[in-house]
């Protein structure tokens, strides 16, 4: 049964490093009745993690519960003193923690650390063993009987995160703390996960927390919203309210900002037919050298002017390592790469100073690409000195302008990385790769690690780099609905092959390949009742890794819903080209595809017609 | 796993191969002739030059390392040229006193360090880290010959509990404190120091870790944390920092032997270089470099063995 919880005028204080003391979390109050889901939710930094770790009786190193109630069914967390500890903390209150990764402990199986906590707690190790196999069922994870013995790093993410969970429900706890539970997962996979975890929580009728940043996904999942912001409620509401009517300003913007896939796309002017700048054919990459683990297979592209390849995958699609072979960082060992109609050589360090102006990669991580100890004057000053020869005033005059440029104030040039805030960092990054003078920008997950506002910003930052300085780019994203609003052409891969190549507009129309679909029916979106209506996955289908193809036959066959058996996994996929211009590649004719309810043609007759 | 480790032996043996070529050039660019050493100033330019044909001294010096390597490979060391017994009867008779006592040492600042290091690590920011890391830095910083002088006119001159000189005797226990107290303590002092620094620098990075936290979140209680937990995914490191600091023994080794006189591997090496007697030298040189690569070899078995992503699945 689950538990009541209430959190009254909770503060909690963190030491600076100067040792003063400052509150993170200011007076938060909430409570949710037994069995409900409460949401917590927020951008970094606005204490939501701290204020659900506090419901454990728990705080970060450097981190003090200063002030405040905080009851969980009935027991006043505050008054626990150390003894007690282990009766409360992962026995009636438990936690799954964002990063299932790195919350396993390397050195131990599954099957040890998740009958951990009920075998010290008395449970026999034989029950304890029964118990996880059932929860390892009852979350559909995949050879339930086995799975136990195996290390942490021997499954995947998405399988891990259910382990994890299956760990969390083992004493029966009255109170579930999720931690960002989905985040760091595929968007096919985090529909699978959210699946499980709501039908396990709800099973047991357990009273749950969950803590996000993405309100599409909390309108799945939660009964109530808690929206914080700087440590402090912004305003409080039933989930329906919240979305359908906020109250908050604050509210208001992060629901404007949440991308969607169906928010018309920004509209640019198309691109004048002109020669293209970056032609790729035909290009293979493999780790470990040509007879190595490929990681790349025929890949082609063409990029006008001006335009942007929106390119989307899942994690291990080659989406980044398309980004760079193009770059040369990791040179191609087939196909050719032209830029401006100049065959390029593979390897970065072959090709010209001038090749190498022409093409700058912005990467995913502002944190590890910034050299931390150089002032953002000395990062830009650098791109302006090894390309342009530039130096003095009228170097000084051109990180100006370049901060100008991305929005950023001129005496920001004397700051070091570690005194901006992501966004700013990520602005940074970017008037680094502007620095150059580039025609062609490869921006690899350039938004993934910003905030939803951040993130929309720096869209907006883009586009607008695009119309004035009718820049090029190859935009590399996991999110199909940033893809979309920002892209001309799509590129859609799969186990390193593109399954999908064409406008955004035949991407729009359909047909589309069935693993596009899959992708787009996987983008949660910010009405409750989304996941309900998902059709249940595919029988036979199964969720997972790609196949591993030896010819050249169809790596999503195990997870497609219109398969066919004895044809697509036996013999080589052709690749069509479709009455929209795009090229797929696929077994299953056009006719056929287009009757597949996909869910972006469908969607986009808007959620108010039932999907037939 | 098993590929792992042979490859990981493969490595050993040629850099043991490497260190015998070094060893060989650096004795040999030693000053001064063997055979000139032995036979004093009276000898006549035909014994000299008869002796030098009998050590094979007129070969030239890649002829003389390919017959030398042979021998090492076969056990044969060579013959000491100062007291005409076989290297490796010599060495078998001081091997034994030499393991005694690194053995001993071993034994002691193991466990010693372990402890200082875990509860370091665990007890972060608080007083008694602090105190262990100014004491550790202390005993760090003061030379092995210093502490090992000191503890002579402190503990033997003028106190009198110990016997100035050690000597290797095991009979019984009061015998053995009396002669390795202070040899022990001093080689130990810095082992420990290092040692119990290095396992807490490993353990407080995976205290820091998220699975470490999880472990404290599934409300663990903070002994199980730290050994169930954390320790295994420290053992590697701290295998490592064993090994070398158990390795820079060797070289404390030398010291401590020739101040308190015990009959060791050591001094025989450092008696030897003093007669220039070269093949005992360089058995001797290798024997260390040998001692030197097995450590290091275990720490790497051992971090291998520990590391569930090495075995195979």
């Amino acid at each position: 049964m689950g538990a009541q919880v209430e959190v009254a005028g909770l503060c909690i204080a963190a030491r600076r490093a100067s040792g003063a003391e400052a509150d993170i979390v200011h007076d938060v109050s909430f409570s949710a009745a037994a069995g409900e889901v409460v949401a917590l939710i927020g951008e970094s930094g606005s204490g939501k993690t701290t204020t659900a770790l506090a419901l454990l009786g728990y705080a970060r190193p450097g981190c003090r519960i200063r002030a405040g109630r905080i009851h969980v069914g009935g027991t006043d967390v505050r008054a626990l003193r150390p003894a007690d500890m282990p009766g409360f903390r992962g026995r009636r209150v438990s936690y799954i923690a964002q990063s299932a990764a790195a919350a396993f402990n390397p050195a131990h199986t599954l099957m040890q650390q998740v009958t951990e906590g009920a075998i010290i707690r008395g449970l026999s190790p034989r029950a304890a063993h029964i118990k996880a196999v059932g929860l390892f069922h009852s979350l559909a994870l995949p050879d339930p009987d086995r799975i136990g013995r195996r290390y942490p790093h021997q499954v995947s993410g998405g399988q891990l995160q259910r382990v994890m969970a299956a760990m969390a429900l083992m004493t029966d706890p009255e109170l579930v703390v999720l931690d960002e539970p989905t985040t760091a997962l595929d968007v096919t996979t985090q529909v699978e996960v959210l699946r499980a975890f709501r039908a396990a929580v709800r099973e047991r009728g357990a009273t749950a927390v969950y803590v996000s940043h993405d309100l599409a996904v909390v309108a799945q999942m939660a009964d109530q919203i808690v929206v914080l912001r700087g440590g402090r409620v912004q305003e409080i509401g039933a989930t329906a309210r919240i979305l359908s009517a906020p109250e908050n300003p604050y509210t208001q913007s992060l629901l404007d900002a949440a991308p969607s896939i169906h928010t018309p796309p920004t509209a640019a002017k198309p691109p004048k037919p002109a020669p293209p700048v970056l032609e790729a054919d035909a290009l293979a990459a493999s780790y470990g050298g040509p007879v190595g683990v490929p990681v790349l297979r025929e890949i082609g592209l063409r990029l006008l002017p001006g335009a942007v390849l929106g390119v989307i995958g899942e994690s291990g699609s080659g989406k980044s390592t398309l980004a760079r072979v193009l770059t040369g960082l990791l040179p191609a060992h087939g196909g050719t790469v032209r830029l401006s109609g100049t065959v390029l050589p593979p390897a970065a360090a072959d090709r010209t100073a001038d090749q190498l102006r022409q093409m700058q990669i912005v990467f995913q991580m502002a944190d590890t690409a910034l050299n931390p100890a150089h002032s953002v004057g000395r990062l830009l000053a650098r791109p302006l000195t090894f390309y342009h020869r530039m130096g003095g005033a009228a170097r000084e005059r051109r990180v100006a302008e370049l901060l100008d440029m991305v929005r950023l104030p001129a005496n920001l040039a004397t700051r070091r990385p570690a005194e901006l805030s992501g966004g700013q960092k990520q602005r940074v990054n970017l008037a680094r790769a502007l620095a150059a003078d580039p025609a062609l920008l490869i921006c690899d997950e350039v938004t993934s690690a910003l905030d939803t506002v951040v993130a929309a910003a720096v869209l907006d930052l883009l586009a607008e780099l695009r119309r004035e300085l009718g820049l090029a780019m190859v935009f590399i994203s996991h999110d199909l609905a940033t893809v979309r609003s920002i892209a001309d052409d799509v590129m859609i891969m799969y186990a390193g092959r593109a399954v999908q190549y064409g406008s955004r507009a035949a991407l729009a129309r359909g047909p589309i390949h069935p693993y596009a679909d899959l992708l787009a029916a996987s983008v949660p979106e910010l009405r409750t009742g989304w996941l309900d209506g998902l059709p249940p996955a595919t029988e036979g289908t199964s969720p997972g890794a790609a196949r591993v193809v030896a010819n050249e036959s169809c790596a999503f066959f195990d997870r497609c819903p219109v398969r066919l058996p004895g044809l697509c996994d036996t013999t080589p996929t052709p690749t069509q080209t479709l009455s929209t211009g795009a090229t797929i590649r696929c077994t299953q004719p056009e006719a056929e595809l287009l009757r597949l309810g996909s869910a972006i043609t469908s969607a986009k007759a808007t959620s108010a017609q039932p999907v037939t | 796993m098993l590929q792992l480790i042979a490859r990981r032996l493969g490595h050993t043996a040629l850099t043991l191969l490497a260190m015998s070529l070094a060893v060989f050039i650096g004795t040999n660019l030693l000053p001064g002739d063997v055979a000139d050493a032995l036979l004093g100033q009276a000898a006549t330019p035909e014994a000299t030059a008869a002796l030098r044909t009998a050590l094979h001294l007129n070969e030239s010096a890649p002829l003389r390392y390919l017959h030398w390597l042979a021998g090492l490979m076969t056990g044969d060391f060579g013959q000491s040229l100062a007291s005409h017994i076989s290297v490796a009867q010599l060495i078998g008779s001081r091997l034994g006193n030499s393991l005694l006592l690194a053995g001993l040492t071993a034994a002691l600042s193991i466990p010693v360090s372990l402890a200082l290091g875990i509860t370091a690590a665990v007890w972060r920011g608080t007083l008694f880290d602090r105190i262990t890391a100014i004491g550790t830095i202390a005993a760090v910083s003061v030379p092995d010959f210093l502490v090992a002088t000191v503890a002579v006119i402190l503990f033997a001159v003028e106190l009198q509990w110990f016997p100035a000189l050690s000597t290797p005797r095991i009979a019984s226990i009061p015998e053995l404190f009396s002669s390795f107290t202070l040899p022990v303590l001093t080689l130990s002092l810095a082992v420990v120091a290092q040692m119990s620094r290095m396992t807490r620098a490993a353990l407080v990075g995976i205290l820091d870790s998220s699975y470490v936290e999880m472990a404290r979140l599934k409300g663990l209680r903070p002994g199980r944390i730290v050994l169930r937990h954390a320790l295994p995914n420290a053992a590697g490191p701290i295998a490592n920092a064993a090994a070398l600091s158990l390795s820079s023994l060797l070289g404390g080794v030398i010291i401590v032997e020739v101040v308190f006189n015990y009959p060791g591997l050591a001094k025989l090496m450092v008696d030897a270089v003093s007669t220039r007697d070269m093949p005992l030298i360089q058995a001797c040189a290798m024997l260390f470099c040998l001692g030197y690569m097995v450590l290091v070899l275990l720490a790497d078995i051992c971090s291998i063995a520990t590391n569930p992503r090495l075995r195979p699945a």
